[in-house]
């Protein structure tokens, strides 16, 4: 983590508890928030935009991207009203805040990226019913510090994209052969040699940009999540038995 | 000499692995009658087919550490294979057999846990994202031999030129590609008359589409598959359930709508021997996986194919809906069991479930 990101973030940070080091608390956020405890791979929340718009890279990274922003948004937001508001009616005052971010960023992304903005289309205000970020303001920003939560809603966030991402880079190369395609309604009309040929003349295979392609994409990456995680899990196994053999010979 | 038994004297069902190569042999006549109308082809896809159905199956079970040699033993895969194989378009290019046996075998059979923990039929499920991921691929290589004929003076593909064809693309001398496609006398029904474009009458006139009994080429199929089923039923490898249901349904859907317009809608005939039906009536909806078990469940399970078959066929966007319809049923079949357990002798039924049994 960049030296000068930790200064802002501890100034930020308004807990006068003698604080264990910077590393110490914010490197188990963000370790959850992209890996173990990821929005789609650990928590499968948020399936719903994740699957209809992960068809091109593009479109995963557009809504990736908004998706993290309304997350710091809301996360910061509910941080700082969290001792105000009463417990009873936090949920409809989350979900005031979460709609209110959402309806920002749909501004924002109306007025500068258009063609975007049409592409992506229904699914800019749906991540109003993205439970991933109510779960985040009820279950982490509600408990915690602004700078966690800022913290915890940039990782979540990148998290959410990375899987976003990921499955948009499977669906696109083997839906269409390209990576990339369309990068101009992102990046400006400058950006178009963004656009990679994977594989020339391809015919392109529906399935994988059809939901049933979304689906299966996302039970591969989940499944090789698994066993990523299994191998890891063997692999300290293994160390430990090492570790208590070796001290049983000694 | 003399076996030492004692009672009951069964005799022994079918083991999975004879009756599975039981059924394949039976679809012969059917896979013959259809390289016959529509040329080397289908042999050729067939045997692409089971190549790849078998290196599959062997790979995914090394991989899931199950013994290779008895489970490849059990002969589902070649019969998964010959289903797909005779149910893709007769010229259809190589690349199409593998991605459809790939999702056949490895996603639709394998990864949902081998023979008998499949969900949806293996073939089906192959045939329904090939047409839905390539819909020109798998609606345009259909072409007659007999209608090649005609267009090219009594030539034919011969088994080199096909094999030339399907593997490396390459098209015989003084042909176009144009020559060895034609739209199926479904997919005619379905973009013409069904979209009022064109009579009934006005297709007949063509003498293109219509044969004696179904669509022209394929009422032979219809029939040689229909004689192999109707065998399967006699040797008692099928029950009567689900094709009978099935067909009677179509039949009765067809008659009941047809009646109304004959103009617009072809016969009941012509719905029970074009395209896929008896295939899809005898060998893939008897599917023993896949389908329900119980009788009565097993009736509704045809019913609600052949109604599916006859609604997609008229309302839906694919000209045939074999796969589509099995799929649905397929989704169904779990439920239907459970409300259509017969009960058992000597027990009484269960009161909380009598009301669903009415």
């Amino acid at each position: 983590m960049p030296e000068t990101e930790a200064i802002s973030i501890t100034e930020t940070n308004d807990t006068t508890e003698d604080t264990p080091s910077f590393i110490d608390e914010y490197a188990p956020i963000a370790k959850e928030g992209v890996w173990t405890n990821n929005a789609v791979f650990a928590q499968m929340l948020g399936l719903c935009p994740l699957l209809a718009v992960s068809n091109s890279v593009v479109n995963a990274l557009g809504l990736g991207i908004a998706t993290t922003l309304v997350l710091i948004l809301s996360n910061m937001s509910v941080s700082l009203i969290r001792n105000i508001v009463r417990p009873e009616i936090r949920l409809p005052v989350f979900v005031v805040i979460i709609a209110s971010a959402v309806t920002a960023i749909e501004l924002i992304i109306h007025a500068w990226f258009h063609e975007l903005y049409l592409v992506l289309g229904i699914f800019i205000p749906l991540i109003v019913t993205n439970c991933a970020i109510i779960a985040r303001a009820e279950a982490f920003a509600s408990k915690n510090t602004l700078g966690k939560s800022f913290f915890d809603g940039l990782m979540m966030g990148f998290g959410f994209t990375l899987v976003l991402l990921a499955l948009g880079i499977i669906r696109e190369v083997i839906g269409m052969g390209t990576l990339l395609s369309n990068a101009h309604i992102m990046f400006g009309d400058g950006m178009q040699w963004l656009t990679i040929e994977v594989f020339p003349n391809y015919d392109g295979f529906l399935l994988a940009l059809l939901p049933p392609g979304a689906f299966i994409g996302l039970a591969f990456l989940l499944a090789g999540r698994n066993y990523f995680d299994r191998c890891l899990k063997d692999m300290a196994k293994k160390k430990s038995q090492d570790l208590t053999t070796e001290k049983s010979t000694a | 000499m003399f076996l030492a038994q004692s009672s009951p004297y069964l005799k022994p069902g079918l083991s999975v692995s004879k009756m599975m190569l039981v059924v394949t042999l039976l679809m012969i006549p059917g896979i013959l009658t259809a390289t016959y109308i529509f040329g080397y082809g289908v042999l050729v896809n067939i045997f692409l087919a089971i190549i790849f159905a078998l290196s599959f199956e062997a790979i995914i079970l090394y991989l899931r550490k199950r013994p290779v040699k008895v489970y490849l033993n059990d002969k589902s895969a070649l019969l998964t294979a010959v289903i797909i194989g005779v149910a893709l378009p007769p010229l259809a290019p190589w690349w199409l057999t593998f991605i459809g046996v790939f999702f056949a075998i490895v996603i639709a059979k394998q990864l949902y846990g081998g023979l008998g923990y499949n969900t949806f039929n293996p073939a089906m499920v192959a045939y329904a994202i090939l047409l839905v991921s390539f819909p020109a691929e798998m609606t345009t290589y259909w072409q007659t031999s007999t209608m090649l004929a005609n267009q090219f003076d009594g030539q034919t593909l011969s088994f080199i030129e096909t094999i030339n064809f399907q593997i490396f693309g390459q098209l015989p001398v003084g042909m176009t590609i144009d020559a060895l496609t034609s739209a199926t006398p479904l997919d005619i029904v379905r973009t013409s008359v069904l979209n009022g474009s064109a009579t009934i009458d006005e297709i007949h006139a063509q003498g293109k589409t219509f044969g004696m009994l179904g669509g022209l080429g394929s009422e032979w199929v219809n029939l040689a598959f229909l004689a192999g089923g109707l065998f399967m039923m006699r040797k008692g490898l099928i029950s009567w359930h689900i094709p009978i249901s099935l067909l009677a349904t179509l039949g009765f859907l067809s008659l009941l709508f047809g009646s109304f317009e004959l103009d617009s809608n072809p016969s009941p005939l012509f719905h029970l021997f074009s395209g896929a039906t008896m295939l899809g009536a005898f060998f893939i909806a008897t599917d023993p996986v896949t389908a329900s078990t119980t009788p009565k469940g097993r009736i509704i399970y045809g019913m609600g194919i052949g109604a599916l078959i006859y609604i997609i066929r008229t309302w839906g966007g694919y000209p045939d809906a074999i796969a589509f319809a099995v799929l649905l049923m397929n989704m169904c079949a779990p439920l239907l069991d459970y409300y259509t357990q017969p009960r058992v002798y000597g027990h009484k039924a269960d009161e909380r479930d009598d009301e669903d049994y009415s």
